[in-house]
């Protein structure tokens, strides 16, 4: 489990810094930083100090060597556009952006996995029919119109729902939150459902097609020669073999959900990340930018190292595996 | 002799397909004394295994039992409800099938699956049940089971596996165990303590044994007695030895003549002609007529039943001929196997 851990670790490391090369790259390719730094009419000489200033006239190993050692410290520069530390404006975004994304995976999984199950099991009744249909519109609709629908439907048309923004929230110090004021609440509904329903459709389809594959299975058949109730059966025995890969893929929209918010946030207005990063891109930020890429890379492999931890949880055969190898 | 523990008449299987409907079993009937092992013995699609699931009731949609009655000890089971024939599944017939290696879900421990299963059946507390586990693991074979109770499947050989598929099969002691080709996965070696085991257990517990291989040296060390099937119907039945040494039915010749011995030395094995025929098209009169060499006229037009002879019962045309020289005032005529 430890040997198992370790190397998941060390995966983890690799990909890091891959991508930490990548976001040191992007300030090499959008032309010299220095440019952006001072006026037209400054002198070389002028410009000359700057770049002594900034060590951007060092050897390209050291730099990235000292990008890297300030990544590690989550020190990203200041932001061109806001001349605040990126950090701390990151800081300031990143709570509305988890408090959405949680509310779309929650959604999406909690309603996703029952409904899978449901059409695995019942495969012919007309309601699995609905919700099939229904997931098909979820999974080739794009976001951006399905945001749009939903803000004409339930807040243009009907008045029940607010379009934009993140309302009322609670200042908790570090931590703003919506979740604990009704007017919070009620500016998530839209945003997080235009986020969720496609992940909640590839969850039902998902959960549903490993169903149909574990309910032919033996161990299914022989548990039902044992006389086990349909209970214990669909969701005992069948619905445990069909996580793995349901982890998986949850796991992957977890992040998939955060890193790509910025639709539905644009959408919404919503002041997360993903609309920071949009303004980034529009006024050529590029720490901003570097460092949202570094983020949304550390996400990424956080939650993939999460995975890789539930399913030795699940499947006691990956034990073996990773002791053993 | 006391009554049959299970009593299948004229039991029969379809299939509805777009092109038409597939007999699967046809006019099936047997039955199985207390404590009796009977062998069902057949080609791949000669209707064994499906003979068995639809005993238990695990045909699967859109196979269903057309017509005939399944009796276990005096109750006709073929009928019941969903819920009644789920308490029958486990406590009252037990089932093991043909590979151990996916028999059991791969994600519990044996113990939880066997303490599930006796949960289900009885009224056992968890520690009484895992008590009982523990002692039907023991009985199956298991070495040190106190301990390897908390292992999980992939832990455990394939013939360790098909031990604890048997204590799983045994855990609300059964009166009947269907054992569908219990040994066809295993190595040869395993094969006759499986087979053993299987026997000893239900021996001691008095179930009956409805045995499914496709193996005649199982049959003929095991069983009591023998049905051998053929595209879908009973070829020939009878206590195993009569089978075995005076095979009746020309098909039965066949696969006795098929099985290698010692004495035969250089000898080549005799071998049935052609192939089984598919469900789509089964020949008209006798479904072995066409592979069988001593087809006379009516074995190509009218179908034989199974007609008594003395021990068993054999659906030829040949052995009815055969009787009506012998003692031609007496003429024979199909029967219906009595009970």
């Amino acid at each position: 489990m430890l040997a198992y851990s370790i190397r998941r670790i060390f995966e983890a490391l690799i990909v890091m810094i891959t991508v930490a090369a990548l976001a040191f790259v992007l300030f090499r390719f959008v032309g010299d930083p220095v440019n952006q730094l001072v006026g037209q009419d400054a002198t070389l000489a002028e410009r000359n100090l700057i770049r002594q200033q900034l060590g951007l006239d060092d050897p390209m190993p050291v730099q990235f060597g000292r990008f890297l050692w300030k990544a590690a410290h989550f020190d990203f520069g200041m932001s061109y556009q806001v001349k605040q530390p990126v950090t701390a404006v990151f800081a300031s975004r990143f709570p509305a952006t988890f408090e959405l994304a949680l509310t779309a995976a929650l959604f999406a999984t909690l309603i996703g996995i029952p409904m899978g199950v449901y059409t695995g099991i019942h495969r012919d009744s007309w309601v699995s029919k609905v919700f099939l249909t229904i997931s098909l519109i979820g999974i080739s609709l794009p976001t951006f119109l399905i945001g749009i629908l939903l803000i004409w439907v339930f807040s243009t048309l009907l008045g029940w729902l607010p379009s934009f923004g993140r309302g009322e929230v609670v200042d908790l110090g570090i931590w703003k939150t919506g979740f604990l004021t009704r007017d919070g609440w009620a500016h998530l509904v839209l945003p997080a459902i235009t986020l969720g329903l496609f992940q909640l459709t590839l969850i039902t389809r998902l959960v549903r097609s490993q169903m149909l594959e574990v309910l032919r299975a033996d161990y299914i058949k022989f548990a039902r020669a044992r006389g086990l109730s349909d209970r214990a059966i669909n969701f005992g025995h069948a619905l445990k073999n069909t996580l793995i890969p349901v982890i998986t893929v949850i796991g992957l929209q977890v992040g998939a959900i955060i890193a790509f918010a910025l639709i539905t946030e644009f959408v919404f207005q919503w002041p997360g990340m993903g609309l920071l990063f949009l303004q980034s891109v529009q006024n050529a930020d590029i720490p901003v930018m570097s460092a949202y890429l570094f983020l949304v890379a550390f996400l990424f492999v956080a939650i993939n190292f999460i995975v890789d931890l539930l399913y030795v949880w699940v499947d006691p055969r990956i034990r073996i595996l990773g002791t053993s190898t | 002799m006391s009554p049959p523990v299970l009593s299948v008449r004229n039991l029969r299987v379809e299939f509805p397909t777009r092109r038409g409907t597939l007999v699967a079993v046809d006019d099936v009937s047997f039955d199985i004394g207390p404590g009796e092992v009977l062998g069902v013995v057949g080609e791949s699609g000669a209707g064994k295994s499906m003979t068995g699931t639809a005993v238990i009731g695990l045909l699967e949609p859109p196979g269903r039992i057309a017509s005939g009655e399944v009796w276990l000890q005096g109750e006709r089971i073929d009928r019941l409800p969903p819920e009644k024939m789920r308490r029958v599944r486990g406590r009252r017939i037990g089932m093991v099938f043909q590979d151990p290696l996916t028999s059991l879900n791969p994600l519990y421990q044996i113990g939880e699956q066997l303490i599930e299963t006796i949960r289900t059946h009885t009224d056992a507390s968890p520690a009484v049940a895992r008590k009982r586990a523990i002692g039907l693991l023991e009985a199956a074979g298991i070495q040190g089971a106190a301990r390897r109770i908390d292992s999980y499947p992939h832990e455990f050989s394939g013939g360790m596996r098909q031990r604890v598929v048997i204590a799983l099969a045994l855990a609300a002691e059964p009166d009947l165990i269907i054992a569908d080709e219990p040994t066809t996965a295993l190595d040869v070696s395993i094969q006759a303590q499986i087979i053993d085991l299987l026997k000893t257990l239900c021996r001691d517990r008095g179930a009956a044994i409805m045995l499914i291989t496709h193996d005649m040296g199982v049959i003929a060390e095991t069983a009591d007695r023998v049905a051998v099937m053929y595209a879908g119907r009973i070829a020939e039945i009878g206590p195993v030895r009569d089978v075995v040494q005076r095979p009746q039915h020309p098909y039965t010749k066949g696969l006795m003549g098929s099985i290698p011995t010692l004495e035969m030395g250089g000898t080549r094995l005799t071998q049935i002609p052609g192939s089984m025929p598919r469900l789509t098209a089964i020949p008209t009169g006798c479904a072995f007529n066409p592979r069988c060499n001593a087809a006379f006229d009516r074995c190509r037009v009218e179908r034989p039943d199974p007609m008594q002879t003395g021990t068993g019962a054999v659906a030829c045309w040949l052995a009815a001929r055969a009787a009506d020289e012998a003692d031609p005032a007496n003429q024979m005529h199909p029967t219906r196997m009595a009970p």
